[in-house]
């Protein structure tokens, strides 16, 4: 028979591909403790040599933005004069 | 350890809309609730099967004939544990718990490709699956990467990524069989009667009978239809068969100048509907092995992730005793 048994901790895996770029999402893992949870991400995720630093993260500690409030939340349609090409320079100046 | 999801009504208009304008889905946008339950459906048989199918093939790790092939042998089979986490991982974010969907697997609730309901007799069959089952696999999961769910489609990409090795492998397997003495050429083309039509088999039931197809092309988590995915997988392994001088068991194959759009492509002879359903229903040849087999790891684990809680809460303690 099969028995019930509690869920394992879960965890978010970033990997960073080498020095110079930044950790990225790669997906989760279950682990009882962040060691075991780190072996565990190398041997999921790093199969072929795909990083070289993995950091593992409790899911639940990760707080997010309500996706339903996108609009509220990230809404800058109207600040163009934030973006370089808002602003009249002279063609011969070249490139700046 | 379920994570909360967004309970916000979405209305199927502008959840259509959404997807019309090829937007990606992530975990806690609003969706429709037959969505959801599409993907934890798919996605948890995906899962199930890549771990159902580490089964057969691990059959022959300690069998395979040269060092090279068991290096090989092991490398495939610790990739499909690993995309079944990944797709397991992909399923977790829609709201089910990973506990629950091991759960139904190993009750036997739970639907995996019935595929590796078939035996591996011999060396060969290990060959017929790298080339036909992954092979028809890797059909499946390409148009997958643009599947409208992310994290699903972020899973497949990876795995179409690691996976073009599997069918080389295979492929090769049964190409070195080929060339070798009459009884090796003989093993070969057993494997490949024995394979052929499970193969052809797990595109799924033909597109009249495939009640799912029209919602899950609509919402773009399947861009083909059962029909047209199996087309294209006989368009592409009738000329590798030829290749290496091996015969595809059916003698209705030839070519048909008006498939595919008048493109051309093979037609090919009647599908026997009745095993298929046979072995979905459970009555394959090894659906009680597989299962059987499932539970005794899960069971025989126990004391494992027994002493691995254990341990992570006596260091635990042991931390805040330090504090």
């Amino acid at each position: 028979m099969v028995s019930e048994e509690k869920e394992t901790i879960l965890w978010e895996v970033f990997i960073q591909p080498k020095n110079g770029l930044s950790h990225r999402h790669c997906g989760s893992i279950h682990a009882p403790d962040r060691e075991m949870a780190i072996l565990s991400a190398r041997n999921v995720y790093s199969r072929r040599g795909e990083g070289q630093s993995i950091w593992v993260v409790r899911s639940i500690d990760i707080v997010s933005s309500d996706p339903d409030e996108k609009e509220e939340t990230f809404s800058s349609d109207d600040k163009i004069y934030r973006h370089p090409t808002f602003y009249d320079v002279p063609d011969d100046v070249g490139h700046m | 350890m379920a994570r909360k999801q967004n309970e916000k009504i979405v209305s199927l208009e502008e959840f259509q809309e959404k997807i019309d304008r090829d937007e990606k889905i992530e975990p806690k946008d609003s969706m429709p609730e037959a969505y959801r339950k599409t993907l934890i459906r798919q996605i948890g048989q995906h899962a199930h099967s890549e771990v159902v199918g580490m089964l057969p093939e691990g059959n022959w790790i300690t069998r395979a004939p040269t060092l090279r092939r068991k290096l090989s042998l092991l490398a495939k089979v610790q990739d499909e544990a690993g995309h079944g986490l990944y797709l397991y991982c992909a399923a977790e974010t829609l709201g089910k718990s990973r506990m629950e969907m091991n759960q139904e697997l190993l009750s036997g609730k739970a639907k995996y490709s019935s595929i590796f309901n078939y035996p591996t007799p011999t060396w060969a069959d290990i060959g017929a699956i790298g080339w036909l089952v992954d092979g028809a696999a890797i059909m499946n999961q390409i148009p997958l990467c643009r599947c409208s769910y992310g994290p699903y489609a972020r899973a497949m990409i990876r795995i179409c990524k690691e996976e073009s090795f599997h069918q080389r492998q295979g492929y090769e397997i049964m190409l070195t069989l080929a060339r070798g003495t009459k009884a090796q050429k003989e093993m070969a083309q057993r494997a490949l009667n024995r394979w052929w039509w499970p193969s052809v088999m797990m595109f799924g039931p033909s597109d009249a009978d495939s009640p799912n197809t029209e919602n899950s092309v609509k919402w773009k988590i399947k861009r083909y239809t059962n029909d047209e995915l199996r087309q294209k997988f006989v368009d592409a392994i009738v000329p590798q068969a030829e290749k290496i001088g091996l015969t595809v068991p059916d003698k209705d194959l030839k070519w048909d100048k008006k498939r595919n759009n008048g493109q051309g492509g093979y037609a090919y002879g009647e599908i026997n509907w009745d095993e298929f359903w046979r072995v979905v229903r459970g009555d394959g040849p090894m659906n009680n092995e597989r299962i059987s087999a499932k539970q005794k790891a899960w069971n025989e684990g126990s004391w494992v992730r027994a002493a691995a809680h254990a341990h992570a809460l006596k260091k635990q303690t042991a931390l805040q005793a330090a504090e």
